[in-house]
């Protein structure tokens, strides 16, 4: 017990003490999350999980510049309630192109993570603009600005670029047509071909109803994808998990 | 250890440790908190060895218990469709038109779908399904695709101008601001007007009911009555989707309108759609 002895070394270095203390603590960090790296049944591979377009991507940002992750989850939870009230269980590989992710734990409102398809553009639109016109009940603020504030998308080919460099896998293409496919999307009368073979299932609509590409028409195309992406009725639950 | 030291002044032993003639006491722990750490320790090995736990190389050690909450929601699920198997069968069979108000199956399917309502409805048509600008009031007995079970049930099913559901209910109104002068579109909305509500300029109006036959009877009818094969609503009877005042007559004349229902047929299950049905039908202007 010799070396117990000579823990006064430590208690009298607050240098030490704070080196062997962070050491001790990285234990309990690398059992719990290092693991996660490599175990294989981290993220299951699910089909049809794609990631972001332009617009959605472009929608994702306005989704967490507006804080609504601070009222809404992006997680159902696997209860019966849950999957009653909003669809599947949310899976992992649905949120892996999120960076971050926007699970949280938070509801003051529902939670998203299925809302996609489940409400027409234009209730989006009248909702984002004034909530209790459809919900009296609701205590979200209003969102009108955002159909007056247009976005050109100079910037999305950037943001894209920045998720590929955290592992989303955009294609030098993708990159290219970033531009192109982030007003396309907007512009129900344009050739969408090639936006659809990029990133299928894509809600193509002009959404707000009004010309050009607004943070309103960026939010609902983001919306609209949202738990839509993975078709549930060929989906196998992995029975070890 | 070395020899035990003892503090003079409370004969308790001491760690030895001494800063700046300051001694530490080695009182002992109190038996039930030493107690209670035990007990946890032993708790803590049970459990990682009951409940999936360890990470390893492939994935966590499984427990012996074969703890799953993917199992658990589905067991959950499967168990409550088991008790209401038999009255979900007889839903789903069920000829919804005869079904007798007084009939325990109506009672379920009012209380099933009172809570799908309130779920999956309530959303657009408001939690006491009394609607919205834009969104029908489903109290009334004005119907837009038909106020009859069976119709409001395949409403339901495949929805209203949607890309989802081929068999979506489906029509159009052209936006007239394209078509109609200002004049003819100004002197239309009196008209309109002036079905339900006494005509501010009847001069304007008579004007306008040539313009409605020309243009507008076609989907509205001769009467402006509507037709429920086009979704078509009566003008005459002073309910509006999405306002009877001039502005808002100006606004769909020339704009038109499309409202969008989704296909809740690819989100419900049968049974839900049949319940949902009884409900709405049940709520006060059913046929």
């Amino acid at each position: 017990m010799a070396l117990l002895d000579k823990h006064a070394i430590l208690e009298k270095s607050p240098t030490l003490l704070l080196v062997f203390s962070l050491a001790v603590v990285s234990i309990g960090g690398i059992v719990e999350i290092a693991p996660l790296f490599w175990l294989e049944n981290t993220i299951e591979k699910v089909e049809g999980v794609r990631p972001y377009s332009p617009l959605e991507l472009t929608g994702r940002d306005i989704y967490v510049r507006e804080g609504c992750y601070v009222c809404h989850s992006q997680m159902i939870r696997p209860m019966r309630d849950e999957v009653e009230r909003y669809g599947h269980y949310s899976l992992a590989a649905e949120s892996m192109y999120d960076h971050p992710f926007q699970w949280g734990s938070k509801r003051t409102g529902p939670d998203l993570a299925r809302v996609g398809a489940r409400y027409s553009n234009a209730w989006h639109v009248d909702h984002l603009s004034d909530p209790q016109s459809v919900v009296p009940e609701s205590v979200m603020p209003q969102y009108a600005f955002l159909s007056r504030t247009p976005i050109t998308g100079e910037y999305v080919d950037d943001l894209m670029k920045t998720h590929r460099f955290v592992g989303v896998p955009y294609s030098d293409d993708d990159i290219a047509q970033a531009h192109q496919d982030f007003r396309v999307q907007a512009n129900p009368d344009a050739d969408t071909s090639g936006l659809l073979e990029r990133y299928p299932g894509a809600a193509v609509a002009n959404f707000d109803d009004q010309p050009g590409v607004s943070e309103m028409d960026a939010l609902i195309s983001y919306l609209q994808v949202l738990g839509t992406m993975v078709d549930f009725s060929t989906f196998v639950p992995d029975p070890s998990r | 250890m070395t020899d035990k030291k003892i503090d003079k002044e409370t004969g308790v032993e001491t760690t030895g440790h001494n800063w700046d003639g300051i001694e530490e006491l080695n009182n002992p722990l109190p038996r039930w908190w030493l107690w209670t750490l035990y007990a946890c320790i032993v708790w803590a090995i049970g459990y990682t060895i009951l409940y999936p736990a360890w990470p390893m190389i492939s994935g966590a050690t499984p427990g012996m218990l074969g703890y799953s909450t993917r199992a658990n929601v589905a067991n959950d699920i499967t168990a409550h469709e088991a008790k209401n198997a038999a009255l979900t069968a007889d839903l789903v069979a069920a000829d919804l038109p005869t079904l007798a108000p007084d009939d325990p199956l109506h009672r379920y399917a009012v209380a099933r779908g009172a809570s799908v309502f309130r779920a999956q409805c309530s959303q657009c048509h408001g939690s006491g399904a009394a609607g919205a600008k834009g969104y029908p009031n489903l109290l009334d007995d004005d119907w837009l695709w038909g106020g009859d079970v069976a119709s409001i049930a395949t409403t339901i099913d495949h929805g209203i101008r949607n890309d989802t559901d081929p068999d979506a209910r489906w029509s159009q109104m052209p936006a007239f601001g394209d078509i109609l002068s200002r004049e003819e579109i100004t002197s239309v909305v009196a008209y309109v007007g002036s079905l339900s509500a006494p005509a501010e300029d009847p001069g304007l109006a008579d004007a306008g009911a040539t313009v409605f036959s020309d243009n507008c009877a076609a989907c509205h009818g001769d009467n402006a009555q509507g037709n429920r094969d086009m979704g078509a609503p009566d003008l005459t009877d002073a309910i509006w989707l999405y306002g009877g005042d001039t502005a808002t007559l100006t606004e769909t004349v020339t704009k038109a309108r499309f409202g969008v229902m989704p296909a809740w047929g690819q989100r419900l299950t049968d049974a839900d759609v049949a319940a949902v049905a009884v409900y709405v039908h049940g709520l006060g202007g059913g046929e």
